[in-house]
Parts: C-alpha cells; sequence; structure tokens
C-alpha cells in the first residue's frame, strides 16, 4: 500500500505553506486538501496499521467507511475553507487551517485511543490560533477560554484511556458504551466538545470572536470530530435522544435573541448537531445513517453561512443584526448564496438539510420518540425562524443600514459557490450522499408526506414571522450583552478561579454570591499563606527548621516503635 | 541479598576512574590560577566523566553487574564500587548533567562571579561532581556518607558564591540543614555497623537479616529516613531549598537542582530496596504510608506556592520541591512500574528542570535579575531561549511527546494498579497546578509587551544557547523514543523488586 497517513499530507503542508509568502500562499494551501483527496481515494476500509509505542499496541490508520466518509468531508471542508481565505487569510490561520484540518482528519483515522487523544488535544491547540489572529482583546480572552476548555476534555479522555486500558487492557477505539467509569470520563470528554447543553458555551463564546475565515474552519471540524466519535463509541445510548433534544431545542430562544449574526449561527450550530445527536443516540442502521448524512450536509451548508456573514464582516467590519441591512445592493451575489445557506439549514425541499435530517426524523417515528420527535419539529421551525429569516434578512434586507460597500472578493464567491452547489446537488441528487453512507441506505426522502409536511412546517413558520415583524412582537435587534452560562465564568475575574466558579456555581446555582465569595477567600488566603513572604514561602529561622526535623525523627521513632 | 555472582571486570579501571577523574581535577583547577585554564579541565574532565559513564552503562548492559575493589582489598572489607542498572544509570544521567552545565559555564560564570574567584569555582564544581558520582558509584554505606559530605562542603562554597548577600545566608542555612542531613544518615550507618559489623551494602544486606525488627535497625531506619528526606528536601524538611537554589549563582542552580537532589533520592532507593530490603522496609514498618502522604503534601504546598511566586527562579525552585514529591511518591508505591516512574522521573526532571534553570541563567546574564517582570515581552526578545523555557516547562506539565508525560504515565498506572483512584486523580490534578505557574511565565513572555524604557535585550551567547537547546532536545527526544530511559529504569526496577525478596 503506498499511500500516506492522510494527516501527514496536511502537517508536511503547512510547513511548505509557512515557508512561502504571498500569492503562492493562498495557493498552496488550496492545493493541499487537493493532494489529500487524491491520496484518501486510493484508501480502502479495512486498512490498519499497527505500531507498538510504550509497548503499547496503536493503532495510528484505521479506515472504515465512517472513518472515511469524515475523511472526504474534512478535505472537502478544508479545500473551501482554503479558497475563501484565499484573500482574508495571512501566514498564521492559514498555517493554523491547515494543521487543524490535519488533526481533524487524523482524529477520524485514529483506530486507537492515544492516538485520538494526541488529536484531540492537537484540534485545540490548532484552531485556538484561528481565534486569536482576529488580534483583538475579545478574541485573545475569548480565545484562552475556548483552549482552557477544549484541553479540559483532552484531559478527560487521556484519563478515560488509562481507566478503560486498565479495565479491559486494549486501547482500541471502537464501540464503549456506558457503564465504566472510563466510558464516563470518554463520554464527557466527547460531551465537551459536542457543545451539550452546559458544556456549549466554549463555542458560542469564542466562534463569534474568530476571524473571517477561521470561523469558517472552526464551523467544520471540532464539533464533527465529536460526532464521529459519539458515533463510533456510543451508538444507541438512549441519553443520547435527550441530550440531542435539548441541543435542538434550546439555543433557538438564545439564537433569537442575539444580535450578532455569527453568534446566532453558533447557536444554530448546536441546534444542528442536536439532531445528529439524537440519531446517534437512537442507534438504528436508519438514524445513525442520517447522523452522519447530516453532520456532512451541516459542515457544508453552516460552512456557507459563516463565509457569508464573514464576507459581510470582512467587507464592513459589522456583524450586529442592528448595525446591518439592505446589503443586497451592494453585495447581491453574496446575499444569493447565503439564502441558499439558509433554505439548505431550513431543510427546503431540493436543498441538502432536507435529505438528512428527515432521515433523523422518520427514524425516531419508527422507534416511537414521539415527544422528542414535536421537540425536533419545534426545533425545525425555529431553525427556520432563525437561521433562514433571520440571518438573510437582518443582513441583507430589513432596514437600509447605508452601508455601500463592494461585492465579496471573487476568491469567497467561488468558495461559496462551490458550497451552495453541493448543497443543491446534494438536496436534488441525495443517491450520491447515500451512497456513501456507512450503514448501507435505502430511504427515500422525496415522498409526498414527507415533502408537504415540511412544506407546511415551513410556511407556517414564515407566516410567523412576517406576522410577528408586522405587529411589531419580534424582538428587535439590540446592542445587548445575552447571559448564557458562560457569564458565570467569564464574570469571575482570576482564571485560575474561573474553572472552579463554574464548577461550584453549576452545582449550587442560585447560591453564587456566597460561593464566590468564598473562592475569593480561599485565594486570598492561599496567597497570603504561599505567596511571598506568606508562611509556606518565607525564609524560615534555621532552628526551626531543625526542630521540625527533629520532631519529625520522633514522629517516625514512634510510628515504627509501635 | 544476592545479586548473581557476576565476573569481577578486573581489567578495567572505569569504576575508580569515574570518580578520580573529577576528584584529580578539583585542584588541579584551584591550582591552575586562570580561568581559561581551569574552565579547560573542568571541561576535559567532566565529558570524560560522560564517557566513562556511557562505558559503563554499556558494560553492565553487556556483561551485568561490575564489581571493583578499591585498591585491591576485597569486599566486604575493602571498599566495593558496584555498578548495577539503577546506578549506572544515574552515573550516566549526573555526569551529562555534570557535562553539559560545564559547557554552558562561561558566559554565565563570567557575569556572575568575580574573575579572582572563578578558578575556585570551578574546582569547588568539580568537587561536587565527584561527590554526587561517588554515592552513585560507591557499594560501601560509609562511603556514600563520605561523598555525600563532599558533594555537601562543595555546594555550599557554590551556593555562597550567589551575587547578593543573602547567598550566604541561604548557604549557611543549607550548611546547617545538609549538615544535620548527613549526621542523620551517619548515625543510622553508625546503627547499622553496630548491630552487623559490616559497611559493604550487599554484606550488609544479608547481615541484617535476623536483627531486621531489632530497635537499633528501626532507629537507625528512622534517622536514615528523616536525613536523607532532608537532603532530598521532601516536605516538611525543604525549607533550605527555596532560599539557596533562588540565591546561588545560576550555573549552580541547574547544577544542584539536576543532581543534589536526584542523588538522594537515589540514595533512598538504594538503601530502602538494597541494604534494607522491600520486606523490612514496607512490610514491617508503616514508612510507605507516611512517604505517601507527605510527598502530596508536598506536592499540593509547594505547587501552589509555586503559583504565587514574583521570582521565575524561587518559583522553579518550589516546582522543584514538588517534582521530588512524584519521585518519592513513585518509590513508595513499592510496585515495578511505580519504582520504574520514581527512576524516570528521576532523569526527566532532571533534564528538563536543567533546562528550565539554564534558560533562566540566559535571562539573568541578560536582565540582571529573574524577576517575572523581567520576562515581559522576552518571547520576541530572546526567541531561543523563551522557546526552549516553554518546551521544558510543556514538559514540566506532563504533555505527551515529552519526557513529563512518560514519568507521570508510569506514576499513574502503579496507581491505578493499586486501585488507588484518589491518587491518580491527585496526580492529575497536580498538573492542573503546573500549568498555571507554568503558564504566567509563558503568557507575560508572550503576551505582554515590555516596558517603554527597556534597554534593547539580544538574545544569550551561543555558548549558553547550545548546551539550553540540547538538554530542552534531550526532553522531548527521551519523551518519544523511552526505550533507553524507561527500559533500563524498568529493569533496575524490576531489578531491585525482586533484590527485596531475599
Amino acid at each position: 500500500m503506498s499511500s500516506f497517513h492522510p494527516a501527514l499530507i496536511f502537517f508536511v503542508g503547512a510547513i511548505l505553506v509557512a515557508l512561502v509568502r504571498g500569492r503562492l500562499q493562498a495557493f498552496l494551501a488550496v492545493l493541499i486538501p487537493v493532494v489529500g483527496a487524491w491520496n484518501i481515494l486510493h484508501l480502502h476500509a479495512g486498512i490498519d496499521w499497527n505500531v507498538t509505542l510504550f509497548s503499547y499496541a496503536l493503532h495510528p490508520m484505521h479506515v472504515d467507511r465512517l472513518s472515511l466518509l469524515f475523511g472526504y468531508l474534512f478535505h472537502l471542508a478544508a479545500f473551501i475553507g482554503l479558497i475563501f481565505a484565499y484573500r482574508a487569510g495571512d501566514t498564521v490561520q492559514r498555517v493554523s487551517a491547515i494543521l487543524y484540518a490535519g488533526s481533524a482528519i487524523g482524529a477520524v483515522f485514529a483506530g486507537d485511543l492515544i492516538t485520538l487523544f494526541i488529536f484531540w488535544e492537537l484540534l485545540a491547540i490548532t484552531s485556538v490560533f484561528l481565534i486569536w489572529a482576529r488580534r483583538t482583546p475579545r478574541a485573545m480572552r475569548a480565545g484562552l477560554r475556548y483552549l482552557v476548555i477544549n484541553v479540559v476534555s483532552g484531559v478527560l479522555l487521556l484519563s478515560g484511556a488509562i481507566v478503560h486500558y486498565h479495565d479491559t487492557g486494549s486501547l482500541e477505539f471502537g464501540y464503549i458504551g456506558l457503564g465504566s467509569l472510563a466510558s464516563w470520563l470518554i463520554f464527557l470528554a466527547i460531551g465537551i466538545k459536542c457543545a451539550w447543553p452546559g458544556l456549549h458555551n466554549w463555542l458560542t463564546d469564542a466562534y463569534p470572536e474568530a476571524t473571517p475565515a477561521g470561523a469558517v474552519f472552526l464551523s467544520a471540524f471540532t464539533t464533527k470530530v465529536a460526532v464521529y466519535a459519539l458515533a463510533r463509541a456510543f451508538p444507541g445510548t438512549e441519553m443520547l435522544i435527550y441530550i440531542g433534544a435539548a441541543m435542538t431545542a434550546f439555543p433557538i430562544f438564545f439564537a433569537v435573541i442575539e444580535n450578532d449574526l455569527r453568534r446566532v449561527l453558533s447557536y444554530s450550530m448546536i441546534n444542528q448537531i442536536g439532531f445528529m445527536v439524537c440519531g446517534i443516540g437512537l442507534g438504528t442502521q436508519l438514524a445513525l445513517n442520517g447522523a452522519v448524512a447530516h453532520a456532512f450536509n451541516d459542515v457544508l451548508f453552516k460552512g456557507l453561512l459563516f463565509m457569508s456573514m464573514g464576507a459581510v464582516l470582512y467587507r464592513t467590519g459589522r456583524i450586529n443584526g442592528s448595525d446591518l441591512g439592505g446589503l443586497y445592493k451592494s453585495m447581491p451575489k453574496t446575499a444569493g448564496l447565503c439564502i441558499v445557506g439558509a433554505a439548505s439549514i431550513s431543510a427546503f425541499p431540493l436543498f441538502s438539510g432536507f435529505v438528512s435530517k428527515s432521515m433523523v426524523m422518520a427514524a425516531l417515528l419508527e422507534e416511537h420518540h414521539v415527544v422528542v420527535w414535536f421537540v425536533l419539529l419545534f426545533a425545525s421551525a425555529g431553525v427556520f425562524h432563525h437561521a433562514g429569516i433571520k440571518i438573510p434578512f437582518f443582513a441583507f434586507f430589513s432596514h437600509d443600514a447605508k452601508i455601500r460597500v463592494k461585492e465579496a472578493p471573487r476568491s469567497m464567491l467561488i468558495a461559496m459557490g462551490i458550497g451552495a452547489a453541493l448543497c443543491i446537488f446534494i438536496g436534488s441528487y441525495p443517491k450520491a450522499l447515500y451512497s456513501l453512507l456507512p450503514y448501507g441506505a435505502d430511504y427515500a426522502p422525496y415522498t409526498i408526506t414527507h415533502v408537504l409536511s415540511q412544506c407546511q412546517l415551513l410556511f407556517w413558520s414564515a407566516l410567523a414571522f412576517t406576522f410577528l415583524k408586522l405587529t411589531g412582537l419580534y424582538p428587535p435587534e439590540l446592542r445587548s450583552v445575552n447571559l448564557d452560562i458562560e457569564w458565570f465564568y467569564r464574570t469571575a475575574a482570576p482564571a485560575v478561579v474561573r474553572g472552579a466558579v463554574y464548577a461550584v456555581r453549576a452545582m449550587r446555582g442560585a447560591a453564587s454570591a456566597a460561593s464566590l465569595a468564598l473562592l475569593h477567600g480561599m485565594i486570598d488566603s492561599a496567597r497570603v499563606t504561599f505567596g511571598p513572604g506568606g508562611r509556606q514561602s518565607r525564609t524560615w529561622p534555621t532552628g526551626t527548621i531543625a526542630l521540625l526535623a527533629a520532631f519529625l525523627l520522633g514522629v517516625y521513632l514512634v510510628l515504627f516503635y509501635f | 541479598m544476592n545479586y548473581p555472582d557476576t565476573a569481577l571486570v578486573a581489567d578495567t579501571q572505569l569504576p575508580a576512574l569515574q570518580v578520580v577523574i573529577p576528584l584529580l581535577s578539583a585542584p588541579l583547577c584551584a591550582l591552575a590560577r586562570n580561568r581559561r585554564a581551569a574552565y579547560a579541565i573542568t571541561l576535559l574532565a567532566s565529558w570524560s566523566a560522560l564517557v566513562i559513564a556511557v562505558l559503563l552503562l554499556l558494560r553492565v548492559h553487556a556483561h551485568g553487574t561490575i564489581s571493583y575493589a578499591l585498591g585491591g582489598w576485597a569486599p566486604p572489607w575493602g571498599i566495593e564500587y558496584r555498578i548495577d542498572y539503577l546506578n549506572a544509570f544515574v552515573l550516566v544521567l549526573l555526569s551529562s548533567i555534570g557535562a553539559i552545565v560545564a559547557a554552558y559555564a562561561p558566559a554565565s560564570v563570567d557575569s556572575e562571579i568575580p574573575r579572582d574567584r572563578q578558578p575556585l569555582f570551578y574546582c569547588a564544581y568539580m568537587l561536587c561532581l565527584t561527590g554526587v558520582l561517588g554515592i552513585a558509584a560507591t557499594g560501601d554505606a560509609f562511603n556514600v556518607f563520605v561523598f555525600l559530605e563532599v558533594a555537601a562542603l562543595s555546594s555550599y562554597i557554590l551556593i555562597s558564591l550567589g551575587k547578593s548577600r543573602k547567598a550566604l545566608n541561604a548557604a549557611y542555612q543549607y550548611l546547617v540543614m545538609g549538615t544535620i542531613g548527613s549526621t542523620f544518615i551517619l548515625i543510622g550507618i553508625g546503627f547499622l555497623y553496630m548491630m552487623t559489623g559490616t559497611l559493604n551494602m550487599v554484606d550488609l544486606a544479608e547481615r541484617l537479616a535476623p536483627v531486621r525488627t531489632t530497635r537499633p535497625v528501626l532507629t537507625a531506619f528512622a534517622f536514615f529516613t528523616v536525613g536523607v528526606s532532608i537532603k532530598m528536601a521532601l516536605f516538611p524538611l525543604h525549607l533550605w531549598l527555596p532560599n539557596a537554589y533562588t540565591r546561588a549563582p545560576s550555573v549552580v542552580t541547574a547544577f544542584i537542582a539536576s543532581t543534589g537532589t536526584k542523588v538522594a533520592v537515589y540514595i533512598m532507593i538504594r538503601f530502602i530496596f538494597t541494604v534494607y530490603g522491600v520486606q523490612f522496609a514496607f512490610a514491617s514498618t508503616p514508612v510507605a504510608a507516611a512517604l505517601i502522604s507527605l510527598s502530596l503534601l508536598g506536592i499540593f504546598f509547594a505547587s501552589t506556592a509555586a503559583i504565587f511566586q514574583r521570582n521565575v527562579k524561587r518559583m522553579l525552585a518550589y516546582s522543584s520541591i514538588a517534582q521530588i514529591g512524584y519521585m518519592v511518591l513513585g518509590i513508595s508505591f513499592v510496585s515495578v512500574n511505580g519504582l520504574t516512574g520514581g527512576i524516570v522521573h528521576l532523569f526527566n526532571h532532571a533534564l528538563m528542570k536543567g533546562a528550565l534553570f539554564l534558560a533562566v541563567g540566559c535571562v539573568m546574564l541578560r536582565m540582571k535579575r529573574t524577576k517575572l517582570e523581567e520576562f515581559r515581552g522576552l518571547g520576541y526578545r530572546m526567541p531561543v531561549t523563551m522557546f526552549a523555557f516553554t518546551i521544558a516547562g510543556l514538559s514540566m506539565i506532563g504533555v505527551p511527546m515529552t519526557v513529563g508525560f512518560v514519568s507521570k504515565w508510569y506514576l499513574i498506572l502503579a496507581a491505578l494498579e493499586k486501585g488507588w483512584w484518589p491518587v491518580a486523580a491527585l496526580i492529575l490534578l497536580s498538573s492542573l497546578l503546573a500549568v498555571v505557574y507554568i503558564w504566567r511565565v509563558i503568557e507575560v513572555a508572550y503576551f505582554q509587551k515590555p516596558p517603554e524604557d527597556a534597554p534593547p535585550v539580544t538574545e544569550a551567547p551561543l555558548s549558553m544557547l547550545i548546551p539550553l537547546c540540547v538538554l530542552t532536545a534531550a526532553t522531548i527526544y527521551f519523551g518519544i523514543f523511552t526505550g533507553a530511559t524507561a527500559g533500563i529504569a524498568h529493569r533496575a526496577a524490576e531489578m531491585l523488586m525482586a533484590g527485596g525478596v531475599h
């Protein structure tokens, strides 16, 4: 077998990209996923590399249909993203984006937990530069918070891996299923990366602070790797159905009142991942296929939406709904492509969201989860509301904010065009995607019932939006700070305390002020005791130390004698 | 205990040369009266010591344990140098630190120690190296004490050479505490001699068997434990260490931090496993429980103290105390994996802490101080130094692909083997404290701007950067290719655990 490890091409490519400048760099960057694609097309299910390190059997590359699908997807996403970054990127962004894509690809081909852990941590470390590259103080702080939480996820994964190895004597990464301590640690590690409710805030906190191109990459990789890991390790875990349902529903409320349009997209991303998590929780072939297919489509249409908002931010320097409006006059092509993305995410028939979301919904009904089905139905209406209507409406139409800028650069339009074309292609010819699915798909999305019920749903929620808007009941776009769970850790100033405060807060809920004071007190007293001049770090008189030695000798003697 | 009866390797004098070469070079340095000549002698002697140590390790690997009768007097009457996997490994570590720090020394020494005292500095440096190498090489309990004093007395001198007057205070406190420590160890050895009539370690192990539970032997063990705890700065007897490390010249701190406490840990392993035997030490006394609790307390107290320090050198000193905790923890697991973790951490910590202190030495050379403020923006002004600091710092935290990860991996494995979940969790948790104190420096160096009025700073000279980079590269190399370090440590651990059964 003459193929390379797919991640290697990206890591070597990143070095080459770092060595050149200007146009050549941008061009070379786009070339890397193409070379990678040529390599990955030669891979086939069943390849398994063995290496022994530390006397543990590792599988740095393990290929099956599931990992191949995600492999294709990540190459595609990297390709589109790097075209988008042709104009807007700089060296830092390109290099870290390529490394980031490589880490994601390495993670999905990891056959053992240690390799997975290494790429898992690399995902966090390489991607944070896409946030820091914005070079604003806000981005710096948000990036740091993002890094800390993602590294914690990695630490949990490693702990889980060690315990798992201790329990089973194997490091292989396959089906785990909930039960042992190890499985819970790994479950939670994936949960953080997957942005489960309560663990999601790193995403909505950091993604909107990234650079225009950075957000496109971020939206593609980290959470999808988590979805992949869930699909491999925890399919059919019932708890996931409810977690997924909660994920689809709760971001709706935040997304409706949020002003920063890229944060709206971040919330809607959690909502879309909810559909996938739900499907994985169901665990039937149809549901798993639906989850994976939806992950594939989500990368494309969410990437498209992030690209359109990135283009708006790139041209206008603004991203708040209250500051934008009327942009369709200056950026008609971007507006058109954004609407394609909006239609896809809202699951309009003939657009890509429809063919995968309906799989999950159908699987739910097959398994008689009617309540969850209704929650997801509500969430679907909500998606249309905030991502399908709100994003294009407030950015490109609404009141005219009198911004006159140039149309987005050609490279951005090409990238968005590829994304939009794929959305429509998959939506109209779903067999192309279905043939790649890992669990043998036999599903027909375009039945009369499906199409009709989806259209009903969409038109009624459009009507609701129009009605609310006309009557003035719709929450206006305001410059405001909307508090999510992240508020808990962002208000506590010292970085050390943040994690602890978060935990304490989450546990105690309302009794926050008291615990905060307590923690501050603890830090202060630690400073008094351990800080310079404190009891634990001042210079002690020699006599006292000698006395301590004599005392300890006495203790040992007593211990040994009796 | 019985080692397999190994062939006396009479045709070689390597074990003696290991100690004699640095010993003889010391007076030569003093007599040279010229700093360049003294430096040349130091460099030559320390690198020869490294070559000898590597040869010894290869020989042990090929032929098994080496027994060398000093002066031709057969053991147990004469002094025996006995080299097995454990001390061959420790000898390689000590002499490579000695050699690398010696190579690094001249520029830093020029800026911190007056010229006329430099030959004496090199003399004391070689004596200190002699001392630590002697401790590791010898198989005679009293000889251990002699070399312990050689190493200690010379290190008091080295520390007192620090620039500020506080160095004298620190050296004095270290002198008093160090002497108490050595005396306690000597009292312990005295009791053992009284009960057995021998000083040879292998002989001692055999003759101790019938009298193991007598009070003098127990008392000896208590004296020994406390004495060696002082020497290796195990919590709560660590209080002499922060001042000594902070006030000493940069080169001295780097050398002593990577050798002085390590060799004390070696003594502890050697006495507990070879002389007393696992059975006695851990079955008939609760020493394991005491050491585990003290080392865990030490890890947390010292790491927390490190977080609040404003002087980076002092912060690293506290971090050293915490790291000693990991080594002792590994020993007190009394399992092959635990002991492997302890021994390999002894090696790994010497590499990474050596690299960190060498990096701080570069900063000291250029900034004249090592307060945290001095590090502002240093990531861009002294890029190589701070890059090395960052890599070694990541290793300190235990990031995979660095040596720190390997040590912690074995320690956690050992804790899990015993089913001690809380201990494993505490080891992981303590890494978070390391993240905090290392990150403080990295943040200041890379994310803060230097003050407006800061004088221009250039990178440290190549003569310092090359040894620094060599050590830093070693922290990565041995983090990935663990065959040499963890492999040897594992063999040594197996040997020690098996030795205790007899």
